[in-house]
């Protein structure tokens, strides 16, 4: 284990762009559990909604894909 | 993969994703027959065998393989035609190849010692590109200038609109990024996370049982995690074709 401030700088901020992930887990379980709660109410509209389930979870994730592309690039292009 | 080095636990589960020529320790360049060509290679003969051998005696009444490829075939196509639209059809061939290849890429993946190609940016980012270069032209060339109606949101209060205006322009630019580090990053993340629990048991010897279900759990949860994710590049495609086709909000 060694090497410069710079590095150490750039690995506690690649480790802190991770905690961005939670927020993501955030948003995909509110988008799976308010389509899970409204399948429930109507069960018979819900096998219709599951491309858009799909496609809110690809987007609530797409958030946190972008602090991981941070901490990507403080460890490797910086 | 795990050793015990003066004491200390080693972990090398990046180590899988290294790109190596097949033969030899020659340079790497862009024509030298790769593990990661191999793997492409694989996904592609293996979709397009299973894919011919179950439709090659077709039948009124399907068989059990015929069955199966029509399930694969319809599930797409339902897909595309509600996300986007009946003129979205003209573009199903692409999107089955493109579903059918992530797919069989990413499960083939999980063989154990196999190389996942699908989990390199490269490979994911010239797939995103490709989709979102050709459906901004198809946008343009279906509606001219009229494709610029995709930004300016006419349902919001006007004063708001020239800043939803750049929001949405840079959204669109981001698309390709979210599009194949999606992909790349649940591949690499998931191969990794079962990396690191194969070290685990390497290192406890006989109390290894403990990691060895959790690799099993895990193993259950990327083959979901391998579809889901070929199913969410896939759909995100008709999306993008689906306001290419029809850019009014």
């Amino acid at each position: 284990m060694e090497g410069d401030i710079t590095t150490m700088g750039a690995l506690i901020g690649a480790g802190l762009a991770c905690t961005g992930m939670g927020g993501a887990a955030i948003g995909v379980g509110h988008v799976a559990g308010n389509y899970l709660s409204g399948a429930l109410r109507n069960p018979s509209a819900a096998a219709s909604q599951t491309a858009m389930l799909f496609i809110g979870i690809a987007f609530a994730e797409a958030f946190g894909i972008f602090s991981f592309l941070v901490a990507l690039l403080l460890m490797f292009a910086i | 993969m795990a050793s015990e080095a003066d004491g200390q636990l080693e972990i090398h589960p990046m180590d899988q994703f290294i790109v190596k020529p097949l033969w030899g320790d020659g340079p790497l360049m862009w024509y030298t027959p790769s593990n990661a060509t191999l793997w492409m290679l694989l996904a592609v003969l293996v979709a397009s065998g299973l894919l011919l051998l179950m439709t090659a005696r077709r039948s009124e009444i399907p068989g059990r393989s015929q069955m199966i490829a029509e399930l694969g075939f319809g599930f797409v196509r339902g897909m595309v035609e509600s996300v986007s639209g009946r003129d979205g059809l003209m573009l199903f061939p692409v999107i089955l190849t493109i579903f059918t290849f992530i797919l069989f890429a990413n499960v083939l993946g999980l063989l154990p010692m196999s190389f996942t190609p699908t989990s390199h940016i490269a490979v994911t980012a010239t797939m995103a590109l490709a989709v979102f270069l050709f459906v901004t032209m198809l946008g343009f060339y279906r509606h001219r200038l009229g494709f610029l109606k995709l930004f300016w949101i006419s349902s919001a209060p006007l004063p708001l609109r020239p800043v939803l205006a750049v929001i949405e322009i840079m959204s669109y630019f981001v698309r390709p990024v979210s599009h194949s580090i999606r992909l790349a990053g649940n591949m690499m993340a998931g191969h990794a996370m079962i990396k690191v629990f194969a070290a685990f048991a390497g290192v406890l010897g006989l109390g290894a049982f403990v990691p060895i279900l959790a690799i099993a759990a895990v193993y259950g949860l990327e083959l979901l995690v391998a579809f889901i994710q070929a199913y969410v590049f896939t759909i995100l495609t008709c999306v993008y074709l689906k306001d290419a086709l029809h850019p009014h909000h």
